[in-house]
């Protein structure tokens, strides 16, 4: 039986790939922020890979109080048994009350074979964290029984059907993952210093480590739309490859970049990077232009927090308008390209 | 060789959901089909039957009528069918449903564990590598492709930005992605087979080194504080404008009073 009392502190994976952390990591590190204040607990990253101590100090700039560094050759690129065997000896080690994973192709992979490891329940997919009681409400005559402090998980699941906030009451550390994108980092604060700890639990290879024959990195020089502030998105209704020429150029004069739906990518008319939507990336862009898209549940989950949603479809009962702050039912053939000419002269009166 | 596929009846989300009172689905209550992901990874065993003449079992946990997506595997060309049901093992969570599963897969033999990567239920990708983690093998996740040479097989692993070709040596788990392959159909001979076929049942006491206390609802460290239809933000104005102009006026009047131009 674990001694939940000696569990402290909120840890968060820091994932980096080719030596440079990731996004999802300073995500994660203003996420844990938030959740460390009212348990008055420490920050911790917990850095693994291989020759990457010279990340600690970005780390420390996002919000870490202390990083755990493991750092062996072995650990060189993502293999699931090194990195599992470094992350859960870090937790049995230093027994963190909540450990954060991105929601990543690692992180997913990562996670759960932790979990399993350290024999604790993990929540996928949270878009939701916070602190607070479970049960939710007491139960009459068993009030001394609601835990307090507890980590709170919301996620989607049912494709974005049905939300469900979980608790992990009896075991630690209480895991989560979290998607790229849903958390926000805080503003990095220059000069900060964290705690530097490292630890290297040996690494000793046996059937489970497995061997990488090849890397073949996809290349692109596509931005990412995660990062965009505005976003022209556009689906089957553009009708066509070539008629995104339509959008990019609306993109172009207002200054955001062209992202869209599953059913285009599908279709092979865009890549696959450039898709928002559950299968997709999560975007929450201060604009994001709905054109041509119905609005399946599966994209809207994707989109749904973008502070301006504005939508163009033909089809006046299309599910994208239930989300739009501003829809406009009528031809993108006709309206885009005339939006676009305005935009630019009224930039230009300016 | 021996595959083992592990499969999923799940509710088709395009339906509606339902809930019990104590917060779990209500799977009863819902429309069923084989998962997507697990239809791939099944697909995936099936070809290395029709390549190498590998034996290729079907596994599946749930409700007694889950066995038909058993049947539909064997139908589609899978030799044998297991299903894990006992009223003990309901409420699973991830950690709960991979400790079943390990524990029934201790009675099998086999070199290869494919499952998908996730089902369109739960959505969390969790029980794969759960289960490779329980029975102490490799895990790869995510394949793009499978490729078997003699004891070694190597997998096209997806990332974000990249893949990665690895090999592992057998017995290991792989998850796959529904891209990796197409589906094929049942055949009215597999049909035929899938009808008269022994569906093994196997509940709590065939399980092999596992615990009662990581079982079901009670043995799942992850408990339901709520679970309910999502809210979603209202919608906002949605106007019909009589001319493009009219419609342009409108987004540059909007996008001009939020300060985005």
């Amino acid at each position: 039986m674990q001694n939940l009392e000696e569990y402290k502190g909120v840890f968060v994976f820091a994932q980096q790939v080719d030596n440079v952390v990731s996004g999802i990591a300073y995500e994660l590190l203003g996420k844990a922020k938030d959740l460390a204040a009212p348990l008055n607990a420490q920050v911790t990253a917990v850095l693994i890979g291989s020759g990457v101590k010279d990340q600690c100090d970005k780390l420390a700039e996002y919000g870490a109080d202390r990083v755990i560094l493991v750092d062996d050759p072995e650990l060189k690129d993502y293999r699931t048994e090194p990195y599992a065997h470094a992350l859960a000896s870090v937790i049995n080690e230093y027994k963190p009350e909540i450990m954060l994973v991105g929601a990543t192709a690692i992180g997913r992979d990562l996670g759960p074979t932790v979990s399993a490891r350290v024999a604790t329940g993990l929540t996928a997919d949270c878009t939701v964290l916070e602190i607070g009681d479970f049960p939710l409400q007491p139960i009459p005559g068993k009030e001394s029984e609601q835990k307090h402090n507890q980590l709170l998980m919301t996620r989607p699941a049912f494709g974005g059907n049905t939300i469900a906030t979980i608790a992990c009451p009896n075991n630690r550390p209480q895991m989560a993952t979290v998607r790229p994108g849903v958390m926000q980092k805080i503003d990095p604060i220059k000069g900060a210093k964290a705690e530097i700890i490292e630890f290297n639990p040996g690494f000793t290879p046996n059937n489970k480590y497995v061997e990488i024959k090849e890397v073949v990195k996809a290349v692109s020089d596509i931005k990412d739309i995660m990062d965009a502030k505005i976003l022209v998105s556009g689906g089957r209704g553009v009708g066509s490859p070539e008629n995104f020429k339509i959008l990019e150029d609306l993109a172009a004069a207002i200054g955001g970049q062209v992202s869209c739906s599953r059913a285009v990518v599908d279709s092979g008319w865009k890549p696959k990077e450039l898709q928002v939507g559950q299968t997709g990336k999560t975007v929450r862009p201060n604009v994001y232009f709905a054109i041509g898209i119905s609005g399946a549940i599966q994209h809207v989950a994707g989109m749904e927090e973008s502070d301006i949603i504005i939508a163009i479809n033909k089809d006046e009962d299309a599910p994208i308008f239930d989300v739009a702050d501003f829809g406009v039912v009528g031809d993108l053939n006709k309206i885009v390209p005339q939006l676009t000419e305005s935009i630019k002269a009224e930039l230009a009166k300016k | 060789m021996k595959v083992i596929v592990c499969i999923k009846q799940v509710p088709d989300t395009k339906g509606g959901v339902k809930f019990n009172p104590d917060g779990t689905l209500d799977r009863g209550a819902m429309l069923a089909i084989m998962n997507p992901d697990d239809k791939a990874g099944l697909e995936a065993a099936l070809r290395l039957k029709d390549q190498y003449g590998a034996e290729v079992t079907v596994l599946t946990m749930g409700l007694p009528k889950a066995a038909d997506v058993l049947r539909e595997a064997i139908a589609m060309g899978a030799d044998k069918g297991i299903l894990v049901t006992d009223r003990v093992l309901g409420g699973a969570d991830t950690w709960a449903t991979s400790t079943t599963i390990a524990g029934a897969i201790r009675n099998l033999d086999y070199d290869l564990i494919i499952t998908g990567r996730q089902a369109i239920d739960g959505d969390t990708a969790q029980v794969g590598p759960q289960i490779a983690e329980h029975l102490n093998i490799p895990v790869i996740s995510y394949a793009q492709e499978i490729k078997v040479d003699g004891d070694k097989v190597t997998v096209k692993r997806q990332y974000d930005d990249r893949y990665h070709m690895v090999e592992a040596k057998m017995p290991c788990l792989i998850t796959a992605l529904s891209e990796l392959n197409e589906p094929r159909y049942m055949t009215p001979g597999g049909i035929f087979d899938a009808v008269k076929a022994d569906i093994t049942t196997w509940g709590r006491a065939d399980l092999k080194d596992v615990d009662d206390s990581n079982l079901g609802l009670a043995g799942s460290p992850t408990k339901i504080a709520k679970a309910s239809d999502k809210v979603r933000k209202g919608a906002g104005e949605k106007v019909v404008p009589e001319s493009p102009e009219d419609a342009v006026k409108y987004i540059v009047g909007k996008l001009s009073e939020k300060h985005v131009i």
